[in-house]
């Protein structure tokens, strides 16, 4: 049995230390010659003490307790956990780019407004939209600034009677919290039994006090929803847009692009589709694009190209303003520029072809196994359900523990809502066949055992360095740092 | 071939074999051709890796580093030192390749880094409860907000002029669309005017917002605004320099109900502007309002400590449209990076840079006046950036600069257009007595 790590406070011995800084070189005076003394504080925080190598042992030892790509298979269902390549993080270390201060002026930096344009022309060419912005800092960010845009198109117009968004049932939870934050109520469309927008209920809810629908096409099921043009046809005659939410991406560049389903707004999350990392939840990349009559509204400034340099453009009458400080998540933008670069146009498309490859690939070798809701040729991820096994008392979660004794980060479980007990998949372009199959015959392994040993699947994992963690406890009696554990 | 793509082309006849398609494009049958792209996408051809270096590097070399010019610019971003350890360490695949903590058991690292994470801003910022990291500042100060409008149910806010603009922006943005009116207060030499304050509060002032040390570098009264705001029933949300924290006044201590920033300072490379982060942390009272991932101890089965994503009951992916924000991630790789150096300055190292930033913005102030080309704009009391008035066209000046290497400083006049030829000078612990004197040398010359 693994010891549990020391927190770095614990650690912690007054007198040691882990910086060097220079001596002071100019005339010292005291402090409250500075500063009033009634502004400062009686003492310094206490932060931790130690020597540099114990901070480099505290997270090395931490690292080791943690899952990455590079450590195995990580098919977590809508997350696209791609590999990450490794040139791409040489060049964002690049000086020229970690050390550039934002508000320098515009010819001091024109290698970054750059990379910013050519990227944002090369998403415009991916997805059919006509000009990106990269402000928003993650999926739900972008999102956020999509439904703003969208309100304010309407406005603009002055079409205000238009308070509603509709997102199907399937949708991601970050699209009606979205929605409620930019303002608008959430109307819920259902699927059908192919796990398509249901078009009549869609018919019936698409009204003139509805703002646009928000789409994830292939959907969370992991479907292509064959009738979108329809679909765009009901809600473009009422009035309302079509945001895209891009998680899905990867199944189809070079294949189709929202803008020619009809999509009017189009998020991408680059730390999916474009293999930045996810960095243990952040930092991401969601920029926004959207088509020609829409421009006018994104986040002010927009890089613009005069013909002999570039330059940020912030007279914008019609921009919904700002939604991040500076232009957005600069070096994760910079990785997705590096990776379209060295992928290139076929090279993408393969990419695409490959996720799909890989997830029907999962789907053929285990519908036999587990339940498979909507039994049609998957894209890019396959949504299985547990049914078969909670008949033996076994649950989604108990086999995604269970996966973790086999070395593979499990599936997303329980999502999308609609599916009871789903198990949702996603291999991407990055896995051979190889590692699929050693997949395949886990969860092989693991169904049998849901008949034969169902107690063993119930205490899983068995092999990490804690077992099933206490969530309600948490929850109920919170210890949220160092110090409120020791007034306990 | 992508080196990225390790499936054969006989892999992949096999796989299609096996699954019943006859080829790739039989699993793209729910695709309809009248949306199927015809030709291939309009991209440049894929580049080798030493092409692509040499492309990235071109492109890093158009711009003025940091290096090789000598940064008094701050204004929200800063150039302070990163110890080395920092990049080395954030650079272990086991944290920057994983996804958001969603199986505790394999992601103990990122879980207990965020545990100390949020231990070191509550103690920076002397508040009960941080979330794991928002995207940056600005954004903070939006969703600190959008917090106190629901916790009071009220719909306006005021804001201080002397916050960021940047920051005064996206909170613009973020109210607009739902409800919330912004109204901004005044100053008076460079601080908060109190009266101006007082007289702009009503019933439904939902949260005063102030900046400390505020964007013209000048430390406020935080004790006065917090009265004030109090005797209102309106919360106080105080964005502050996580580095001045090392030497003032805990915002908790005085009374804040909110304290955000941006946490760049703290280990984290100037990078144009992006990804930082921001913290975000509040009183135990507005606990379950808090937007965004939080981490908690708990144990497992045979009683080990262990840490989780916890009170997840406020967040998108559980209450959908009645989450607290929409917010999915956190920015955990620049918090990591800012625990680290938190770890690595410690208790006193993080005082000795907020002295060294204190005593060289002094000097350096004193040294401008000196001169005579320059006057001051404020007398109140600043931490580690002044404004100061150049007698000149300071646009020229910073042009001039420029050439000389010298990253002079931020121009006021770009956002508060009463302030002509005035600069905007931030002095971090990295800048030498010699890189002081040559600035004025060379401001004087130019």
């Amino acid at each position: 049995m693994k010891n549990e790590t020391l927190t770095i406070f614990e650690k912690s011995r007054p007198g040691r230390k882990a910086y060097s800084l220079p001596e002071c070189d100019v005339p010292k005076k005291p402090l409250s010659e500075l500063i009033p003394e009634h502004l400062l504080r009686d003492a310094p925080p206490g932060l931790p003490e130690v020597s540099e190598v114990d901070a480099v042992r505290h997270f090395t030892e931490l690292s080791k307790r943690n899952y990455g790509v590079d450590s195995g298979f990580y098919p977590l269902g809508s997350c696209t956990m791609k590999y990450n390549p490794k040139i791409n993080e040489e060049i964002a270390r690049m000086k020229g780019f970690t050390q550039i201060h934002p508000y320098e002026p515009e010819e001091s930096v024109q290698g970054c407004l750059e990379v910013l344009y050519k990227t944002g022309e090369m998403l415009a060419e991916i997805t059919g939209m006509e000009k990106f912005s990269f402000q928003p800092a993650a999926g739900a960010h972008g999102e956020l600034c999509g439904l703003m845009i969208m309100k304010a198109w309407h406005e603009s117009r002055n079409d205000t009677a238009r308070k509603k968004i509709i997102v199907p049932d399937s949708a991601h939870g970050t699209n009606p919290a979205s929605a409620a934050v930019a303002g608008f109520d959430v109307v819920e469309v259902k699927s059908d039994e192919n796990g398509w927008i249901d078009l009549k209920s869609l018919r019936e809810t698409m009204t003139e006090e509805v703002a646009g629908l928000m789409l994830t096409n292939p959907n969370t099921l992991g479907l292509f929803d064959g009738n979108i043009l329809e679909i765009a046809d009901i809600v473009h005659e009422k009035g309302g847009l079509l945001y895209y939410d891009g998680a899905n991406m990867n199944a189809i560049m070079g294949i189709t692009r929202p803008g020619d389903m009809g999509f009017d707004i189009v998020h991408l999350n680059l730390h999916k589709t474009f293999s930045t990392p996810h960095g243990g939840g952040g930092p991401g990349s969601g920029p926004v694009g959207v088509v020609k009559n829409l421009v006018p509204f994104l986040p002010k400034p927009v890089v613009e190209y005069s013909g002999k340099s570039y330059y940020l453009d912030y007279n914008r009458p019609l921009s919904i303003g700002r939604v991040k400080s500076f232009y957005g998540n600069f070096t994760v933008v910079l990785k997705a520029y590096a990776y379209m670069l060295s992928m290139g146009p076929e090279g993408l498309r393969r990419a695409s072809e490959t996720a799909v490859l890989n997830a029907n690939y999962i789907l053929k070798k285990l519908k036999d196994d587990y339940l498979l809701p909507y039994d049609r040729a998957c894209m890019h991820e396959v949504v299985f359900s547990a049914l078969k096994q909670k008949e033996y008392g076994v649950s989604a979660l108990d086999i995604a523990k269970r996966l973790l004794d086999f070395g593979y980060h499990p599936p997303t479980v329980y999502f999308p809502l609609i599916v009871k007990e789903a198990l949702m998949i996603e291999p991407t372009e990055t896995e051979s066949k190889e590692t699929l199959d050693r997949f395949i015959s886990a969860m092989k392994q693991i169904a049998k055992e849901a008949e034969t040993n169902a107690e063993y699947l119930k205490s899983a994992p068995h092999s990490t360095v804690v077992s099933r963690l206490d969530e309600a406890r948490a929850a109920r009696n919170p210890i949220l740092n160092e110090m409120s554990r020791s007034k306990d | 071939m992508s080196k990225y793509i390790p499936n054969t082309d006989e892999q992949k006849r096999e796989m299609l074999s096996e699954i019943g398609a006859a080829g790739i494009d039989d699993l793209f049958c729910d695709i309809s051709g009248k949306i199927r792209l015809k030709s291939p996408l309009n991209l440049p051809k894929p580049l080798s890796d030493i092409e692509l270096s040499k492309h990235m590097q071109t492109l890093s070399d158009k711009n003025a580093d940091t290096d090789h010019y000598t940064c008094f610019l701050g204004a929200g971003a800063y150039d302070h030192y990163i110890p080395s350890i920092i990049d080395l360490l954030i650079s272990r695949q086991e944290f920057y390749t994983a996804y958001t903590p969603y199986q505790p058991e394999i992601s103990q690292g990122t879980l207990q880094a965020i545990f100390e994470y949020q231990s070191m801003i509550c103690l920076l910022t002397g508040m009960d409860v941080s979330n794991a990291s928002l995207y940056d500042g600005a954004s903070a100060v939006a969703e600190a907000v959008l917090l106190a409008c629901r916790a009071t149910g009220r719909t306006r806010v005021l804001a201080a002029k002397t916050l960021h603009p940047e920051s005064r922006e996206v909170l613009r943005t973020y109210t607009k669309f739902s409800g919330i009116t912004v109204d901004e207060y005044g100053f008076l030499d460079g601080a908060a005017d109190l009266s101006d304050l007082e007289s702009r509060l009503n019933p439904d002032t939902a949260a005063v917002v102030v900046q400390n040390p505020n964007f013209f570098g000048i430390i406020e009264d935080l004790k006065e605004i917090s009265e004030l705001a109090h005797k209102n029933k309106s919360l106080l949300i105080v964005s502050c320099d996580p580095i001045s924290l090392a030497l003032l006044k805990p915002p908790g201590e005085l009374g804040a109900d909110i304290v955000v920033g941006e946490g760049q300072s703290l280990g984290n490379p100037l990078s144009f502007g992006g990804p930082y982060l921001g913290f975000f942390a509040a009183t135990k009272q507005l606990m379950r309002r808090i937007p965004g991932r939080i981490a908690g101890e708990t144990v497992d089965l045979s009683g080990r400590r262990g840490f989780v994503l916890t009170l997840q009951t406020r967040e998108q992916h559980i209450r959908r449209e009645k989450a607290t924000s929409n917010i999915c991630t956190n920015h955990a790789l620049n918090a990591l990076a800012a625990t680290i150096y938190l770890t690595a300055m410690g208790k006193n190292g993080l005082r000795e840079v907020a002295e060294l930033c204190a005593q060289k913005a002094h000097y350096a102030y004193s040294r401008l006046i000196e001169t005579g080309k320059f006057s001051p704009v404020f007398t109140s009391p600043f931490f580690k950036e002044f404004a100061v008035k150049y007698r000149g066209d300071v646009r020229k000046l910073a042009s001039r600069l420029l050439e000389q290497k010298i990253l002079a400083g931020y121009i006021m006049e770009n956002d508060y257009p009463e302030m002509d030829n005035v600069l905007l000078v931030a002095v971090t612990e990295k800048r030498a007595k010699h890189e002081i004197d040559t600035l004025v040398e060379r401001a004087v010359c130019a």
